[in-house]
């Protein structure tokens, strides 16, 4: 295989530069993501401590293997939403290993909020299982959760990706044969109950956990009788009489450990993960990638340079290096998994998307994951290019890339819009994983085109009417969408709402990729039907 | 010589005669318990033959299967060590009748020694000096009284038959007399099955010398010098040295030509041990003489460069002593501790167990281990808790225990108790340096040689954090390529960090792990742990460095430094949440039936899973038995009772 050659100086005043302006980004990533792993206020996280609970945090901690990478999905979900309180969505998950088997891990933070389900938080538990179910790997539910946040119900219970979604996907990831488990460490009310009763096995702390479908104070007030959460449904109860959970813990460590137990008698997995090569580590430093990428996302850099610090050995056989330019694609290990690489090198020409259809036909055709590494203004645009039918060839590219159905992974590291979103493998198509870098931006188009396009409107609207439009006013007509397009298009509104699984940094993409594509290995790849492609 | 011998005993001392044995090229005939199927001593003799169970009664104690073995395996002559049937007159006779040499003095000679009160009447008539005492047959109270009125208190009673500090107390008022008198004999009864006492005058801080002599067939007998052995915990000994510092050229003259005469006024041959006790003056009294080789025989050979046991086999084969008094010198000074399975912070009951990892000093001519056990070997309930000897010699008595210091810090024992430290604390005492022990300095100064109780310094906590670390990212790692593998606490944007906890004795220490970019950060100071070998290691800790030898067994960390050893419990709460996990085990009846026998009384300690009692239902028995270590305070039916499902049986009150 060939190694990719830099022309980086690492001494030059850009990489400098750029070093500078992604670190001051990437420290207040790590700050953001430090004071929201907190969770709820200081007041609820000492209530919780003082009830002898740990927190989700560090029941993850101590439910995966000691030492071992937690991979979290979308740590910021609902950042700044719900006036900024909901800490994480209320809700932590990602993959660990348990008895060395990787598992998708829901765990409620009840500090936040008693781990009510926000709008935000169902989409987040519900992302989790479906991370489950592509990969194939068991869930295991830390259960401490009130139940939905009654204040937002029409927007968590009704619809069909709202909170009866949960136990839908439960059911049928049981039904797949992907183990559903259950650890009841605080309540489970109402429509959560069912999280435990849905599982195939379920543990229960004494004197914490509770299951029912309505709490003391429902009891008494539809039927009168009195009772305590306790006798109600509590851990003795269930595990000694009702039967809906299976084994009794005395506190969170032993529910833990019973939790791990359980896991480790799940039987064999059904695939080999290990990587077929051996893992080596990029010729080039990683952690150059912060000097390597413009902040700017005016800026361009030669694509192959990222690649030599993502990919072992920095070496890259390309595919087509003639041909497209603009799209660069070819074959590389990440962590000893093979993967193709399509990375955006510019905009899209209807050669570059005839090119990149080409090279997922073939890791298709070849069981070889896909790694899109996304920046991108769109498909090029002008007479030219739409009459040589550049929609025509954008469609091949977006076909081949949704029906695919090699695991595919998506890293925003710089700009991802419009149509360019699609043809590169954008959230809404399933990509195994999405991650953005902190410099990345999201939106239907740029601010100052959308603010043109919508200005140029009004402008013909106006001189329609043969009035004259200041170019002051066009200017104020234009920033407030200028405005809305920057701030929407920020990743963190981004990873608030789910568009992506999580903000990562540069250096840690490698890392990243290599633990996504060792889960994915859990789920046998299965053969494409690529739909009909527009010729 | 002997072409083939028996060696009538286990442990070290067979080994110790199976070396000397191979070195003259006599063939080895070991015996062997079931409990030592697969001993040492089993292992390294030419061959080796089954004795009987466990238990020394019915196995090394048996002199007639000992004696049949012999015969049957063409032996000439049975060694048999120390203990065991050693000192047995008996067997001494049965081993001539049954034309096996007993390597060893005649039975006339074992028999004149064995009982105290008659040796010392031989003694007194041979010029040997006594402590002044009572040794007569007139055993009434009033009349062992009256004798301790005349000796003046305080007062030695001890039993005639007695050893090992059996039947042994002594008596500081006259009023206490009758009272401490009667204990001795009950406890002379119990042990020797014989209550008669004798009477001597009571040493203050007195100091335990023996002299080790030897006799040939050809009637000469000389001393191979003196043995202090005053380090003693309860009349056993734990430190041997020789030369006596107290002792000059002139006592050790004198003491040598009075225990030549104590031997050759019982007739003896071979190699014998004359006990005296001396006091503060240098004063010596005849104690006893022990007729056998001693435990602690190897200072003796390290000062003069002789073999005892090969001066034994030559003087059995008839041979005349290979040396005369004026041809012995000594060279140098040695101590020999003894290394037992004991537990010294708890009153050192002896500990058993496998020895999981021992690592021995560097040996050579002037640090010598006596041991019968290898690692990986069982230390047994059944017999002697003494793991080995370690012996050192050097020029004088300040480099010998310089030497031994060091080799007590070398030597590592883990999965069973020891003494190595309370040995190191006793070498180190003041009372020892400078030469004033008595026999009850131990005693006295406990609290001082005893673990110290204090908490292991940062650096051994955060090398054993260190370790655990590194054991679990070996494990995770192990035949694992895949990045989930790493076991760098890798976190997205953000750093993993944890806090490890230790036991150490009574504490319970933390130390705050950050994983840094596959680095460590331990305490705040970066930190790594480089393998230099197996079990030893490099810690780097901020901007120090320290090799560090550490051995995982169970889940704590044995770590090595400095000449100590510490101790720390890796406390994984997951792992002790499992650990103390509650078998619930059911109290009430599991169905209806009836009550075939209870099996506690009540109040009685019983272990986690003991039977409380036995039920019958649909045909079948049922036990119930302990859920956790504690008693029953109480049973709730009786034998033959009709119980019903959920009818309570017990009641049960789990220990803590």
């Amino acid at each position: 295989m060939s190694v990719i050659e830099s022309k980086i100086r690492t001494h030059s005043d850009d990489f400098r530069a750029n070093r500078e302006a992604m670190q001051a980004l990437i420290s207040e990533l790590r700050e953001v993501t430090a004071r929201t792993a907190r969770g709820g206020s200081e007041s609820a996280r000492q209530k919780h401590a003082d009830r002898g609970k740990l927190h989700a945090r560090a029941r993850i901690d101590r439910l995966i293997d000691p030492g071992s990478p937690f991979l979290e999905l979308s740590p910021l979900a609902a950042h700044d939403m719900y006036d900024g309180r909901i800490a994480a969505a209320g809700l932590i998950t990602g993959i660990g290993r348990i008895q060395g088997r990787e598992c998708v891990i829901v765990a409620n933070d009840a500090t936040v909020k008693g781990g009510t389900y926000y709008p935000m938080t169902v989409k987040k538990h519900l992302r989790a299982q479906q991370v489950a179910l592509a990969n194939c790997l068991p869930c295991v539910y830390l259960v401490d959760s009130g139940g939905a946040f009654l204040p937002l119900q029409d927007e968590v219970f009704a619809d069909g990706e709202h909170f009866g979604r949960i136990f839908y996907n439960q059911a049928n990831l049981s039904a797949r044969g992907i183990p559903q488990i259950a650890c009841v460490m605080g309540s489970c009310t109402a429509g959560g109950a069912y999280v435990p009763a849905m599982s195939d096995e379920a543990v229960i702390v004494r004197n914490q956990g509770t299951i029912f479908l309505a709490g003391p104070p429902l009891v008494k007030a539809a039927t009168g009788e009195q009772v305590s959460a306790e006798d109600l449904g509590g851990g003795d109860v269930h595990t000694r009489l009702s039967g809906v959970a299976d084994h009794l813990a005395e506190n969170d460590s032993h529910a833990l450990a019973l939790t791990r137990r359980i896991v480790a008698n799940l039987g064999a997995r059904r695939a080999s993960t290990q990587p077929p090569a051996t893992p080596e580590p990029p010729a080039y430093d990683p952690a150059e990638l912060a000097g390597v990428m413009p902040t700017d996302l005016y800026k361009q850099v030669d694509v192959r340079e990222i690649i030599a610090r993502i990919v072992d050995g920095s070496r890259l056989d390309e595919f087509k290096a003639r041909y497209g330019t603009t799209l660069v694609t070819g074959f590389a290990h990440i962590h000893g998994y093979p993967v193709g690489i399509i990375a955006s090198n510019g905009v899209l020409f209807s050669e570059s998307a005839q090119k990149g259809a080409h090279f997922v036909e073939l890791c298709a055709q070849r069981h070889v994951p896909l790694v899109f590494l996304q920046n991108i203004s769109g498909f090029m645009v002008g007479r030219k290019y739409e009459n040589e039918g550049i929609a025509r060839h954008g469609a091949k590219l977006v076909t081949a890339v949704a029906t695919a159905s090699v695991p595919k992974f998506t890293v925003l590291i710089g700009g991802s819009y419009g149509a360019g979103n699609y043809g590169m493998c954008g959230r809404a198509y399933d990509p195994r994983f999405l991650w953005s870098w902190p410099n990345a931006r999201i939106s239907v188009m740029g601010g100052e085109q959308a603010a043109s396009v919508l200005a140029t409107v009004r402008r013909d609207a106006i001189e329609a009417r043969g009035e004259h439009w200041s170019a002051e006013d066009e200017e104020e007509f234009k920033r407030p969408t200028r405005e809305q397009f920057e701030a929407q298009s920020h990743p963190y509104y981004a990873t608030a709402r789910l568009w992506d699984d999580g903000i990562v940094e540069p250096a840690q993409t490698r890392r990243a990729l290599g633990l996504g594509l060792a889960a994915a290995a859990n789920a046998p790849i299965e053969g494409t039907h690529f739909g009909v492609f527009r010729m | 010589m002997f072409a083939r011998i028996l060696i009538a005993n286990r442990g070290e001392i067979a080994c110790r005669v199976i070396d000397t044995c191979r070195r003259l090229g006599i063939a080895t005939v070991a015996i062997y318990s079931d409990a030592d199927a697969n001993a040492r001593h089993v292992r390294l003799a030419d061959e080796a033959w089954r004795v009987g169970p466990a238990a020394a009664s019915e196995s090394y104690l048996r002199a007639d299967r000992v004696i049949e073995v012999a015969q049957q395996a063409g032996a000439e002559a049975v060694h048999p060590g120390y203990g065991f049937l050693s000192e047995n007159a008996d067997f001494a006779r049965a081993c001539a009748e049954a034309g096996l040499v007993f390597i060893g003095p005649p039975a006339e000679s074992i028999r004149a020694m064995g009982s105290k009160s008659a040796a010392k009447a031989l003694m007194q008539k041979a010029g040997v000096p006594l402590v002044p005492g009572y040794h007569g047959d007139d055993q009434r109270a009033g009349q062992l009284a009256a004798e301790a009125e005349r000796i003046g208190y305080p007062v030695m009673i001890k039993a005639s038959a007695g050893g090992g500090g059996k039947g042994m107390r002594v008596v500081r008022v006259p009023e206490e007399f009758a009272e401490v008198l009667a204990s001795c004999q009950r406890e002379s009864r119990a042990s020797f099955g014989d209550d008669r006492m004798l009477v001597e005058k009571y040493l203050e801080r007195p100091r335990h010398i023996e002299i080790q002599v030897f006799a040939d067939t050809q009637g000469h007998t000389l001393s191979l010098f003196e043995r202090d052995c005053s380090s003693q915990r309860r009349h056993q000994k734990v430190v041997e040295e020789a030369p006596a510092p107290s002792v000059d050229a002139a006592q050790r003259e004198a003491m040598g030509r009075s225990a030549c005469d104590a031997a050759q006024a019982v007739g003896y041959v071979g190699a014998g041990t004359v006990e005296f006790i001396v006091d503060s003056d240098g004063v010596y009294y005849f104690m006893e003489m022990n007729t056998r080789l001693q435990v602690e025989h190897p200072i003796t050979e390290m000062i003069t460069g002789l073999d005892l046991v090969e001066w034994q086999l030559r003087v059995a084969a008839g041979e005349p002593l290979p040396r005369t008094q004026d041809g012995l010198t000594i060279k140098g000074h040695a101590i020999e501790v003894r290394v037992y399975a004991e537990t010294p912070d708890n009153g050192f009951l002896p500990s058993v167990g496998r020895l999981a990892h021992l690592a021995l000093p560097a040996l050579g001519p002037d640090v010598r281990w006596d041991s019968g056990v290898a690692q990986g070997d069982q230390i047994t309930p059944y017999y002697d808790p003494m793991i080995a000897k370690l012996i050192v010699h050097a020029h004088d008595r300040v480099a010998a225990i310089a030497r031994m210091r060091i080799a007590l810090g070398e030597l590592e024992i883990i999965g069973v108790g020891h003494n190595v430290d309370f040995l190191a604390c006793l070498i180190d005492h003041p009372a020892f340096r400078d030469a004033s022990v008595d026999t009850g300095l131990i005693e006295r100064d406990m609290q001082f040689l005893v673990a110290s109780g204090q908490a292991p310094p940062a650096p051994v906590a955060q090398a054993a954090a260190l370790a655990q670390l590194a054991s679990e990212r070996r494990a995770s790692a192990q035949n694992d390529d895949s990045p989930w593998a790493a076991g760098d606490g890798w976190r997205l944007n953000s750093q993993y960090s944890r806090r490890l906890n230790f036991a150490a004795g009574e504490h319970d220490i933390a130390v705050d792990v950050e994983y840094a970019d596959g680095a460590w950060r331990v305490d705040g100071l970066r930190a790594a742990l480089h393998v230099d070998g197996v079990g030893h290691y490099r810690v780097v800790l901020g901007g120090r460095q320290f090799a560090v030898h550490m051995v995982e067994h169970g889940s704590a960390w044995h770590v090595f430094l400095g000449g100590q050893h510490y101790r720390l419990d890796y406390r994984d709460a997951l792992a002790e949440a499992i650990a103390s996990e509650e078998v619930e085990s059911e109290l009430t009846a599991p169905m209806p039936g009836r009550i075939v026998s209870i099996l506690q009384e009540t109040g009685t300690p019983v272990d986690k899973g003991a039977p409380l009692l036995v039920m019958e239902a649909m045909k079948m028995e049922l036990t119930i038995a302990a859920p956790a270590n504690g008693r029953v305070t109480a049973y709730c039916c009786a034998e033959g009772d009709q119980v019903m499902d959920g009818d309570e049986l017990v009641e049960f009150e789990p220990d803590g």
